[in-house]
C-alpha cells in the first residue's frame, strides 16, 4: 500500500521553541482517497498541512508527494507539484475581482506547466468555468468583499482547484456555517473527489467529517493516536477520551 | 508642443521646468512599481538617484561617455542595489521594510560623503557644453537633456503599463494583498518581488544618471535630497497607486505647483506644498485621484 500512496508522510516533528506541536507523525494518503483529519484545538492539524503545502518546513522526516520529496521546497513549487490548499480563514486577493482572483493560479501554474492558456479568452472560459462550478458565475465581476461567508469559502476553494491539484487540503473549510451551507460545500468537495483529486479534508463539524470521510486520521497533542475506517476510529477509547476527557 | 513652444519663444527656463516634472514622472512610477503594485514602501528613493547621478559623475572624471550611455549605467548600477536590497530586506514588511529603505539611504549619502573622487562633501562641477552638434544640427544642451528625460518618461510610462496587464501585474497585486495566499496560488513571491525592486531601482538610477549634466553642480546634500524621497511617495499617492496613470497625474500635478511655487514665492515652500496636498488628499480622496474618478464613474454607472 505504501509504495503507490501519493502522499507519504515520514516521521515529520515540528517545534516551536520548546513547544513540540508535530512528533513523529507518519501518514499515507491513497490516490483519489477521502481523508479526514481531525484533533482537538491545538492539536498540530494546521502545523501538518502547513509542513505539507511549505508553509512551514518540517525539521525531522520527510514529506514525499507523487514520488518525489518535497522537503525544502518553497510553497509555491509544492503547489506546481500538486498540492492546494484552501485557508481556514479565507485569502481572497482583496483588490481584485473573482474572475482575476482565479486568474492568479491559472497563470502561474497551470499556464506556466502546459503553456496553452495564453490566449486572454481561453483564461477568461477556464475562470468562468470554474466560478460556475462553485456556483458564482454571477458575481464574477465583484470583489471579495461582497460575498457572504460560505461565497467566500467557496471561493477559497475554487482558487485551490484552479491550480488544477493531486491533493487538495480543505483546511475547516465549512466552519461557521450553516447546516444547508455546510451541505453546499460537502457536495463541492464530493464532485471534486469524483474528478479524481484527492481530498484531506480538516474539520470539527463532526458529522461532516463521517459522512465525507473514507478513512479518518485522529491527532492529539502533536501525536497520530488513531487512523482507520471512520466508524471503528470514534469508538476508540484513547479517541474518546481525547475528546471527552477521562 | 511644450517643446515647440519652448524653443519659439526661445526660454530655456520651460525646458528646466518641464525637465524636473518629468524627472518626477520617471521617479514616481519607479516607486510606484514596488510601491504601489507591490505595497512595499521605499523611503529611500533618493539613494537610488543619487546612485544613478554619482555613477555619472564618476564615469565623467573616469572617461566621459554620452548620456544615454551613462543613464544605461545608472540603470545597473541602480537596478543591481535594487537587487540587493530586495535581498537583504526580504524579510520585513510594512514599516520594517520603509526604515531599512531609510536606512540604506543615510549608510549610501555617508559613504558618498567620504568619497573624495566624486567629490567628497565639496560636491562636484561638471561643466556642460553649451551646445551639441547632432546629425549636422546644433541643438541647445538643455534641450538635448529635456528629450532625453521626456523618452524616460514614455518608457518608464511604457513599462509600468505594460507589467500592469502582464502575469508579473497579477503577481505584484497578489503580494500587496496577501504573500501567503500567493504563495498558495503557486507565485514565487521572492523572485517577483526581487523584480520589482530591481525594475524600480534601475528607473530611478536612470532618472538621476542625467542629473549632473542637469545641475552643473552636484553635492551629496542635493542629490540625497528629501524632496526625492517625499515627491515619489507622495505623487503616486496622490495620483492613486493601482494604475499607471496615478503617478503620472500625480507627478505632474504636484511637479507644477512646486515649479509655480519656486517661481512665485520661494524654493523652500515646495515640501511645505507636499505635504498640504498630501493631507489634503489623503482625506479627500484616499486612493488618489485615479481612484476618486473610478470611484464617481461606478456611481454614475450603477445610479
Amino acid at each position: 500500500m505504501t509504495a503507490n500512496a501519493l502522499l507519504h508522510i515520514d516521521n515529520i516533528s515540528k517545534r516551536f521553541g520548546g513547544f513540540v506541536a508535530l512528533d513523529g507523525i507518519e501518514l499515507q494518503v491513497m490516490p483519489g482517497e477521502r481523508l479526514g483529519l481531525i484533533g482537538p484545538n491545538g492539536s498540530g492539524k494546521s502545523t501538518l498541512v502547513n509542513c505539507i503545502c511549505g508553509t512551514l518546513q518540517n525539521e525531522t522526516g520527510s514529506v514525499r508527494f507523487d514520488g518525489h520529496k518535497l522537503d525544502g521546497l518553497a510553497a509555491h513549487q509544492r503547489t506546481h507539484r500538486g498540492v492546494a490548499r484552501s485557508f481556514q480563514l479565507p485569502r481572497p486577493f482583496h483588490s481584485m475581482n473573482l474572475l482575476d482572483n482565479l486568474r492568479v493560479p491559472l497563470l502561474y501554474t497551470v499556464h506556466a506547466r502546459m503553456g496553452p492558456l495564453r490566449s486572454t479568452g481561453d483564461l477568461d472560459a477556464r475562470c468562468l468555468e470554474l466560478l460556475e462550478m462553485v456556483g458564482l458565475a454571477a458575481k464574477a465581476k465583484q470583489m471579495p468583499r461582497d460575498l457572504t461567508q460560505v461565497e467566500m469559502r467557496k471561493l477559497e476553494l475554487a482558487r485551490a482547484v484552479a491550480a488544477e491539484p493531486k491533493l487538495l487540503i480543505a483546511d475547516e473549510a465549512m466552519a461557521g456555517l450553516s447546516h444547508s451551507e455546510i451541505d453546499d460545500i460537502l457536495k463541492l468537495l464530493m464532485r471534486l473527489n469524483e474528478r479524481g483529486i484527492t481530498v484531506i479534508m480538516i474539520e470539527h463539524i463532526m458529522s461532516a467529517v463521517m459522512s465525507f470521510s473514507q478513512r479518518l486520521a485522529v491527532l492529539v497533542s502533536g501525536k497520530k493516536v488513531a487512523d482507520g475506517l471512520p466508524q471503528d476510529v470514534v469508538r476508540d477509547p484513547e479517541v474518546v477520551r481525547a475528546y471527552l476527557g477521562q | 508642443m511644450v517643446m515647440a513652444f519652448a524653443h519659439w519663444v526661445h526660454v530655456d527656463y520651460l525646458y528646466f521646468a518641464s525637465y524636473t516634472i518629468l524627472q518626477f514622472i520617471v521617479l514616481a512610477t519607479a516607486w510606484n512599481i514596488l510601491g504601489g503594485y507591490c505595497g512595499y514602501v521605499n523611503f529611500g528613493s533618493a539613494a537610488f538617484f543619487a546612485m544613478g547621478a554619482y555613477s555619472s559623475v564618476f564615469m565623467h572624471k573616469f572617461y566621459p561617455l554620452p548620456i544615454p550611455l551613462l543613464i544605461v549605467i545608472g540603470a545597473a548600477v541602480s537596478g543591481i542595489a535594487g537587487l540587493g536590497m530586495g535581498y537583504l530586506t526580504l524579510r520585513l514588511r510594512g514599516s520594517f521594510f520603509a526604515i531599512a529603505t531609510l536606512a540604506l539611504a543615510v549608510v549610501l549619502q555617508t559613504l558618498v560623503v567620504n568619497w573624495d573622487f566624486v567629490g567628497g562633501s565639496r560636491g562636484a562641477y561638471i561643466i556642460r557644453p553649451e551646445t551639441l552638434e547632432f546629425a549636422g544640427y546644433e541643438i541647445n544642451y538643455i534641450e538635448y537633456l529635456f528629450f532625453l528625460m521626456l523618452s524616460l518618461a514614455v518608457l518608464a510610462l511604457i513599462t509600468a503599463r505594460t507589467i500592469e496587464r502582464a502575469q508579473l501585474g497579477f503577481g505584484f497585486a497578489t503580494i500587496r494583498d496577501d504573500e501567503m495566499a500567493a504563495e498558495a496560488s503557486g507565485v514565487p513571491t521572492l523572485r517577483v518581488k526581487l523584480i520589482a525592486t530591481t525594475i524600480s531601482g534601475a528607473f530611478m538610477g536612470m532618472a538621476g544618471a542625467p542629473f549632473p549634466y542637469y545641475i552643473g553642480y552636484l553635492q551629496p546634500s542635493s542629490a540625497f535630497g528629501l524632496e526625492y524621497a517625499v515627491n515619489s511617495i507622495a505623487m503616486p499617492m496622490i495620483g492613486g497607486t493601482t494604475s499607471w496613470i496615478g503617478p503620472l497625474v500625480g507627478a505632474i500635478l504636484l511637479g507644477s505647483a512646486q515649479q509655480y511655487a519656486t517661481v512665485t514665492i520661494s524654493s523652500a515652500v515646495n515640501l511645505l506644498i507636499v505635504g498640504l496636498m498630501l493631507v489634503g488628499f489623503v482625506i479627500i480622496a484616499p486612493n488618489g485621484i485615479v481612484g476618486l474618478v473610478q470611484e464617481r464613474l461606478r456611481a454614475w454607472r450603477r445610479p
